[in-house]
């Protein structure tokens, strides 16, 4: 056990290693894998949705006659994609690259710590997820299939679908992985600062994590408890979410009775508020650290958005139930959480806006990173103000599980989430693998990615205030949906064409990992203490002991000779 | 189980609070679960809120047993303590003997409850009987499962002892053991009333 870490066994090294730079690249591959497998259900479902009936090209030929007959998806695969994109998009591929890969990487590195406060915990989150991802993935091959109940999982419906018992038990390892992963990140920001790192130090990054994890320590049990529940209802027949007769699919089950239906939703979407945030505050301090480097200037109102961020996390555990204004719940209540939810917009707003004056009289550098960053502001700000009409009951019983849902969620997600993190993929790679990502390639992947997003999710507001529910299998079969098919099919379009622009971003990836420009210590000029040791760091991340002399964002300090001022270093005579 | 990697892997990590990392950890880990308990307890008030013929607990559980449980616990709980302070007075025989108590007493709770459960099973009551044992079996049973991890968790503690008692953090561990093991106990302090009193 007590190798020294200096000639490590491979294994040890680059598979059952505890040091967190290389937990933290087993998440990045991981997840970026899990995004892709998510994005290819999608794509299927995508074919569905803008010509429906019609047999899938090329992929229906392959796909098994149970799941497609003559290459026409069934209804139930339809659900099973739907269910699986959204629980592999949330829990398995955003969550872990934001926090089990950026965390995990950059994360003791700006704190100036040599490792994570308890790495073989850290190596058992990482495996827990692993495990859980291969079991929701081998779900499909499965009797019964995958989970057909979407992401939320609601009963009655999910206490008798098949394929449910595989979802439940994979989201309670993920859940258990997410639970460690967050008591060690919390752990690690509050105890393994450098001498010097004070809280007001901190980059904004640190901070956002700090806030998600203490989301994720607080929020995930709900659900973990929720899933036990559900799990006895499946397996031992209990009936915590069920009346005394159910009738489904024309077949009367009977019960002990005396559970609720709605108690689930409680549960559920008390975790899955708090998670949107959770998806949202690491990419909003990506970005921070990206703007902040690229315009050469301190962050406007460093507190400000820290606070903010404080605030939204506080803020965030009771707002949950303007997911459920239309499940049957007291107008007083609905009163309650639509205050709270208008409530909870002003420090998103807030922080927004110290990014956007941020840019004001800086010297902005064009690179890649920085279009991600930049684009992230307005396209989060549609994702924020499409999703005021939701928060609001009169809108919301209209809008309610429309595709306008849809649309706003993935304004937030996709352009938001999604794009602020490739912005940090192409920011941090020099220091994750010691050379840089090609920047032609790099903007070719930006404008197609930005063109192409908008083509998919724009149109689904167009679609969703003209009425059209989501989940629908054959959008079609309503007359009233008719007249906006073809934006559907833009929809679909735009996401296959997505698709094509990924390949560059695959090659360059790649491509760039073992060919790309050699880079140095801090090629970006970047004053945080991440880019104060080599790119990629050895074991233990700093040769000597690391001091903290000043905040994070000296830019462009007046009189000085440089315009920037790494955190550790006394003065500038050392640059 | 982090033993000594943590340590052996980072010679120079400070604290920048003074207290340690397990301790911290550890105080994490409980609000985690405080939350999941909570969600147990919340989920029985509003279930039994919302029924109309909710039992009384002492009509359908067996009483005696439970406040034997319930005297047995506290008793670890003390003895847990007893653990601690001798692994701080270094006295490392007694230590063994109330880390050892602690864990009989452990195996103790989940004997008598597995007799309580096998009683119920064959009086034909199972968790899909009625909603209130489908509480009962998923609340007993997911503590009974919290039991058995600090069970392990002292067991390590008690083997580990033999040769990491020098050991620079081996106090500290003993200290998370001990609170993750009044946590169980409290849990149950709870539990019983609600179920079997109320």
């Amino acid at each position: 056990m007590e190798t020294s870490h200096h000639n490590q066994s491979w294994l040890r090294k680059y598979v059952f290693s505890t040091d967190h730079k290389t937990i933290g690249l087993q998440y990045m591959f991981t997840a970026l894998t899990m995004l892709l497998i998510g994005f290819i259900f999608m794509m299927i479902m995508r074919w569905q949705i803008a010509f429906p009936d019609l047999p899938i090209p090329v992929l229906g030929r392959w796909l098994p006659a149970r799941l497609a007959p003559n290459g026409v998806m069934t209804g139930a695969f339809y659900n099973s994609l739907g269910a699986m994109h959204g629980t592999i998009m949330v829990f398995f591929g955003i969550v872990p690259l934001a926090v089990g890969a950026f965390g995990n990487y950059i994360v003791p590195l700006q704190i100036g710590a040599p490792d994570m406060a308890f790495p073989r915990l850290n190596m058992l989150s990482y495996w827990l997820y692993f495990s859980a991802a291969v079991f929701i993935l081998a779900s499909f091959f499965l009797p019964g299939g995958a989970a057909q109940s979407g992401w939320t999982s609601y009963p009655p419906l999910a206490d008798f679908n098949p394929g449910q018992t595989s979802w439940i038990l994979a989201m309670i390892l993920v859940i258990t992985s997410s639970l460690l992963g967050a008591i060690n990140f919390l752990t690690t920001i509050i105890n393994m600062r450098a001498p010097g790192m004070t809280l007001w130090r901190m980059p904004i990054f640190v901070w956002s994590e700090f806030v998600s994890s203490v989301l994720l320590l607080l929020a995930f049990p709900p659900l973990e408890a929720g899933s036990v529940l559900q799990l006895m209802d499946r397996v031992m027949h209990t009936s915590f979410f069920l009346p005394k007769e159910v009738m489904l699919f024309g077949v009367l089950y009977k019960g002990s009775g005396g559970g609720q239906p709605l108690l689930w939703q409680h549960l559920f979407w008390f975790l899955a508020h708090p998670e949107v945030y959770i998806l949202v505050l690491p990419p909003m301090g990506i970005v921070a650290e990206i703007i902040a480097n690229n315009t050469r200037r301190p962050p406007h109102g460093y507190k400000i958005i820290i606070s903010s961020m404080l605030f939204i996390g506080a803020l965030s555990f009771v707002v949950w139930a303007h997911h459920m204004f239309l499940s049957g719940m007291s107008p007083v209540l609905a009163n309650f959480f639509l205050v709270t939810t208008m409530i909870i917009s002003v420090p998103s707003v807030a922080i927004l806006t110290c990014l956007i004056y941020s840019l004001r009289g800086g010297s902005i550098r064009f690179n890649t990173p920085m279009l991600y960053a930049l684009a992230f502001l307005p396209m989060f700000g549609i994702g924020g103000l499409t999703g005021l009409p939701l928060g609001l009951t009169p809108t919301d019983i209209y809008l309610h599980d429309t595709y306008y849902v849809i649309g706003h969620f993935h304004y937030i997600v996709v352009t938001g989430s999604i794009i602020a993190m490739f912005g940090g993929l192409y920011f941090w790679f020099p220091k994750f693998f010691g050379r840089k990502m090609n920047d032609t390639l790099g903007k070719i992947h930006f404008w197609g990615s930005l063109v192409c997003m908008n083509g998919i999710f724009f149109p689904m507001f167009i679609t969703g205030m003209a009425g059209e529910s989501r989940r629908l299998w054959v959008p079609t079969a309503q007359v009233h949906d008719l007249a906006v098919q073809p934006w559907n099919v833009v929809s679909s379009i735009s996401a296959w064409a997505l698709f094509l622009f990924q390949l560059p971003f695959i090659y360059n990836f790649f491509h760039s990992l073992f060919y790309g420009e050699k880079t140095v210590e801090n090629p970006w000029h970047a004053t945080t203490l991440d880019w104060a040791c080599p790119s990629p760091p050895p074991h233990g991340n700093f040769a000597e002991p690391v001091r903290v002399y000043r905040g994070p964002y000296e830019y462009s300090l007046p009189g000085a000779k440089h315009d920037w001022l790494p955190q550790n270093l006394e003065s500038e005579a050392a640059l | 189980m982090m033993s000594e990697a943590a340590a052996m892997d980072m010679p120079h990590v400070g604290s920048s609070t003074g207290v340690t990392n397990a301790k911290l950890g550890i105080w994490l880990f409980l609000a985690s679960e405080v939350m999941l308990f909570s969600t147990l307890f919340t989920t029985y008030i509003i279930l039994r809120l919302g029924s109309s013929s909710w039992p009384r607990g002492w009509n359908v559980l067996n009483v005696p047993m439970g406040t034997l449980n319930t005297l047995v616990l506290i008793t670890s709980s003390v003895t847990v303590v007893m653990a601690y302070a001798k692994a701080v007075e270094r006295k490392r025989g007694q230590f063994r003997l109330f880390m050892g108590l602690t864990i009989a007493l452990g195996v103790a709770f989940l004997i008598i409850k597995g007799f309580e459960w096998g009683a119920h099973f064959k009086a034909g009551e199972f968790p899909s009987s009625s909603i209130f044992l489908a509480a009962y079996f998923t609340m007993t049973g997911l503590h009974a499962l919290h039991v058995i991890g600090g069970l392990i968790t002292n067991s390590i503690l008690l083997v580990l002892s033999e040769k990491q008692w020098d050991h620079p953090l081996f106090v500290g561990r003993v200290e998370a053991a001990g609170l993750y093991w009044h946590f169980v106990d409290i849990v149950w302090i709870f539990l019983f009333p609600a179920l079997y009193l109320l």
